[in-house]
Formats: structure tokens, sequence, C-alpha cells
């Protein structure tokens, strides 16, 4: 019961984009994508949720996702992408709503305002969805998912939340709000996968990272494992140092100094 | 949690009120049946003639001709191309993800007229295999598929990577408009003195002709196109959402374009095989309904079948008795009524200049 992705190439036009990346993702835990721009990180999370052509083999739950259907694949993950455009004036709770009819939470209406409030937006309800901020739509389109897959294990088997950067738009506040969400649903026996960006928030709530550099893999481990100096320095190609202080006199601001 | 108050505040439901608007717009489209039969150039009216049956006195010949022969196939038409014109102005608009796709603007009702030419003048020369197994059913489906055509072309021109480019889109149906205007030229130079009647009258873009034969030529197709959409409410709301994400939800995305283009394409085909270019019912009747009770499409493509049957048997009514005892176009009609909506349309839309 696991989301496991053996050899996956991807092709842009004459560009690999990806050279046979794999990838195991347990449920339980939250396992994190990192990697410079153009690594292959969202071009991973694309072909684990079959949205774009790609060679190689993914497995969800113990079956290929090549035979599933598209309705057998929404009940068992939800995909959360970048950036959402809309094409009518749907209210905050109708696009909720629109990841309830989906998943197997079908016969409970009340899942949607739950996940509307899980991510702290129920008296955002009524409103229309184009009127809302980035960072509140983005935390819009989380209770959506959230919603398709409200119970992260049913019939005895993991459900997968696939989060391509979750919290890109996000103040630092909602940043810590939907990661803690996302490491709940781990805790509760889900499967989280995470293309993120933020490093520190990466070795805050990743169970375990996979670093990609040039559509390889270079690295998949524990944080502690695989955010090191050496690692990382080869990966963004400058030299980075964990856990070194900037200079006296320039204030810097880590995520971990939150009180939960 | 706090959250638990604001849970019990439930929200407004708009899903409700489109509903209950269904049965609404059902008796909005009682009201205007009954108009509809009531008014006319010979000063028969419906009242006047359920008086007399109504004390045991026969109908006269003009009385039963009058509303048999001339005003219920009508109405039927009206209702039927009424339907058909805005089920497939909202179900293109779904597909497109976008308010200004519109048959009759984007070229698919070129295309489909296109078609009707065809068959019209290059009909006669079809092996007789071909027209007997058509039968009256043969403009109608030519018509179809010229709308069928230009749709396909219209959505590969203009999406690229499940977006669609307004801009793109709007400026290629005016090309396969012209196209389809200029091939349609074309035919009607070559045409014979007969064809050449029977596609002035049909130009015309008018209800005028209504007759039980055109019902029942342009009827079948309209109803199985308008039933098809009907059925796509579910994905075209996902597909609001984006192609990729419509499928993350699970939603069979190219089934349900291929089925939305053929059911544009047939409703729209068969509405203009029989009527014309009727202009404007396809983008005015979506928008309004999108105001009044949101855009979920499991109950907007059910109320615009029903909101475009009485607009357009509305519009039937005014351009008989405006001039009467003359009539205008219907098309002229709609398009004074219409024009002027989408105009709006387009002008409240933010980052115009973006198209």
């Amino acid at each position: 019961m696991s989301l496991i992705a053996k050899g996956i190439h991807v092709r842009y036009g004459t560009r690999e984009a990806l050279r046979g990346v794999g990838l195991t993702a347990l449920p339980g835990q939250m396992t994190a994508i990192v990697g410079p721009n153009g690594s292959g990180k969202s071009t991973l999370l694309g072909a684990i949720t079959a949205s774009l052509p790609f060679r190689g083999q993914v497995s969800l739950n113990g079956r290929d996702i090549g035979t599933m259907k598209p309705w057998e694949l929404a009940s068992q993950r939800a995909v959360l992408p970048q950036a959402s455009r809309l094409a009518f004036p749907f209210s905050v709770i109708e696009v909720v709503r629109l990841g309830l009819q989906s998943g197997t939470a079908g016969d409970r209406p009340e899942v949607p305002m739950q996940a509307l409030a899980r991510v702290g937006l129920a008296h955002y309800a009524d409103r229309s969805f184009h009127e809302l901020s980035g960072g509140e739509a983005q935390r819009v389109m989380l209770a959506r998912v959230l919603a398709q897959v409200w119970a992260p294990v049913e019939d005895g088997q993991p459900r997968w939340l696939l989060l391509d950067e979750p919290v890109s738009s996000l103040d630092i506040a909602h940043q810590l709000q939907v990661m803690e969400i996302a490491r709940a649903f781990a805790r509760a026996g889900g499967g989280v996968i995470a293309v993120m960006h933020d490093l520190n928030l990466t070795a805050l709530f990743a169970d375990r990272v996979a670093i990609l550099a040039e559509g390889r893999r270079l690295a998949f481990g524990t944080p502690g494992e695989v955010l090191t100096d050496d690692i990382l320095s080869r990966a963004y190609g400058c030299a980075l140092r964990v856990s070194a202080p900037p200079p006296a006199g320039i204030p810097y601001i880590l995520p971990h100094a939150a009180s939960a | 949690m706090t959250a638990v108050t604001e849970i019990e505040a439930a929200p407004r439901d708009r899903l409700s009120r489109a509903r209950s608007l269904h049965w609404v717009l059902a008796g909005a489209l009682g009201l205007a049946c009954i108009a509809s039969l009531q008014i006319g150039a010979t000063g028969v009216t419906l009242s006047a003639m359920l008086a007399k049956l109504g004390q045991g006195e026969a109908l006269s010949q003009m009385e039963r001709v009058v509303l048999l022969d001339i005003r219920l196939p009508r109405l039927a038409m009206c209702v039927l191309v009424g339907a058909a014109l805005a089920v497939s102005g909202a179900a293109m608009q779904g597909l497109f993800r976008n308010p200004l796709a519109d048959p009759g603007i984007v070229g698919v009702g070129a295309g489909a007229g296109l078609g009707a030419i065809l068959a019209i003048v290059l009909g006669a020369v079809l092996p007789a295999w071909i027209i007997d197994l058509t039968g009256n059913q043969m403009v109608p489906f030519a018509a179809f598929l010229g709308g069928w055509g230009s749709t396909i072309l219209l959505y590969r021109l203009s999406t690229r990577h499940g977006r669609t480019s307004v801009a793109t889109m709007l400026l290629a149906g005016i090309a396969i408009g012209a196209l389809a205007g200029a091939v349609s030229g074309i035919l009607v130079y070559i045409a014979d003195d007969r064809q050449l009647r029977d596609l002035t009258f049909w130009g015309l873009g008018s209800l005028a002709g209504a007759s039980w034969a055109k019902v029942l030529s342009a009827g079948p197709l309209i109803l199985l196109s308008v039933a098809a959409a009907l059925r796509l409410g579910r994905a075209l709301n996902g597909l609001a959402l984006g192609e990729a994400t419509a499928v993350h939800i699970g939603i069979d995305v190219q089934r349900m374009k291929s089925l939305a283009i053929l059911a544009v394409a047939g409703a729209t085909g068969a509405a203009v095989a029989v009527s014309g270019g009727i202009g404007f019912i396809g983008i005015v009747v979506p928008h309004l309904l999108r105001l009044a009770s949101g855009p979920d499409h499991r109950t907007l493509l059910f109320n615009s079948a029903l909101l475009g049957a009485v607009l357009l048997i509305l519009a039937d009514v005014i351009a008989r008795v405006v001039i009467a005892p003359a009539e205008l176009p219907i098309g002229i009609v709609t398009a004074v009524l219409g024009a002027p909506v989408f105009l709006w349309i387009l002008l409240r839309r933010r980052g115009l200049v973006e198209l």
C-alpha cells in the first residue's frame, strides 16, 4: 500500500525533463520533492498524477495507474495544482463541492464546510472565488482537495494528497497552517507527496525528501540525511551551508521558531 | 473548534434556487406558448376558439388552418430552435471555458449553414441511397456535419494544452465564418433557379416558413443533442477548474469533450438548417441564468433550454406584431436585444486588454 514511481522519463520536445527518476512514498509519511528551478519537481508530480505522458511505471496502492479509470484514481488520490484559473464565477463553497462530487464522501454533504473550516475560510463560503486573493484561492483549492479524500484511510487503504507547491503564495502563518494540515493527514494514515520550494519548511515537516537536479534524483532520505551542505550545494549549484546563521545585524526569520 | 458555529450557518444554496428556477421557467414557457397561439395577424385568437369549442361549436376552416397548420408548428419550431440555440451556447461556453463562446459568433453557425447549402445545391447529385436514407433529415444532417467540422477546427485552433485563448477563438471564428460564407457564395452562384428559391427562403433567418415537415426534420436531431448536452453538467463543472484538474477529480475529459462537440454541432446544425441564422440566444440566455442562479452546469443547461424557448417565442411574437401585418425576420429582433448584452459582457470582463 504505497505510491511507487519507477524509471520515470519525460520529454518536452527535445529536452529530457526527467531521466529515469524513481520514488517510493509510504502512507503515514510526508514525502517532499525539492530541487532547483527546472530540475523536474513538478514534472515528476505530473507523471505521478498521470497529467502528462511519461515512460516508466507508477503504481498506487498496488495498482498500475495506467490501468485505472479517472474516477478510480480520483477516489484514491487528490491533486492540488500550482495555480488554478476558474472559468466561471462559482462561489467558494461551490468550488469545494466540486471536490466532493468526485470523491467517495459524496453522501456526506457536511464535508465541504468542514474542509473549508479546516483551512480557516468557513466565513468565505458565499464569496465569489474570483474575488479571493492568490493565497486565499490556494487555500480554497486545498479545501477542495481535502474534501475529495476526506478520510485519510478508507476501506483499509490509504488515500493520497499530491500537492504541487502548496505554500507558494502564502504568508508564513498560512504556510505553517497548510503544512500542519498535510502532516495531520499523513499522521492519520494517509500519504502525502508535496513538491516544495522552501527548504526550511521541508526540513520541518517532511519525513522523506527527494532532491532532484537536472532531471535526476540526487538523493533520497530523511531530511537529516539529505539536507546537507554537500548535497544541497551540488543540487542548487551554489555553496550552501546548513544551520549557519547569517552575520550579526541581518535579521532572519525561520518557521522553526513558531510555536505550534 | 470555533469553526463549528460557522458550519451551522449554512451557506445560501444557489443550487436549490436554480432548481426552483426550473419550475418558474416552465411556467413562463406555458404562458409564452399561450401568448404565441393567441396573438397573430389574422385576428384569430386562442381564447375565442376555446370559447367556441366550449359552447360545442365547430371551428371554421380558417381557424383550424391558422391554429393547426400555422401557429402550432411555428410555436413548436420556436421551442425547439430556442432550446437548441441556448443549450448549445451554454455547452460551448462550458467546453471553451469562456462565457463569450457562442456557436453563432465563432463560426459554427456559418459552418452549419455551409453544410445546409451544400445539401440543398448538391444534394440532387448524391447517390440515390443516401438521399433515400436521409430523406427529410438530409439538410439538418448536413448542417450538423458542417457545424461539427467547424467546432472541431475551432477547438484545435484556439486551444493549447487545455487552455483556450479568447482572442484566437474569436479571430479563428471570424476566419471560419468568412471561409464558410465564401464557399456558400460560390454554391449560390452555381445553384439553379429552383435551388435559389429554396436558398432564399432558408437564408431569411426566420421562422416564417415553419411547417410540421420542418419540425419533423429538425426535431429528432435537436432533441437528441439537447438530451446529450444535459448529461454534461457535472463534467462541465469540473472542466471549469481546468482540464488537468478535471481529470484529477475523475472526469473522462476526452470523452466529455467529444460528446460536447457533437451536442453543440447537432443542436446548432439542426437549428440553423430550419431557421437560418438566429443570433445571440446562445450567449444571452446562459449569461442571464448565471447572474440569476450561478454557473452550475447541472442546472444551467436545463434552465437554458427553457429560457431559450421562452425568449425565442417572445421574440417571435414581437417580430409578428411590430410591423403587422408584415413581419420582421426574427434574427433582427434577437440581434437588437442580444448584441448590446454581448457588448456588456465583453466590457465587464476585467483584463480585457489581455484577451
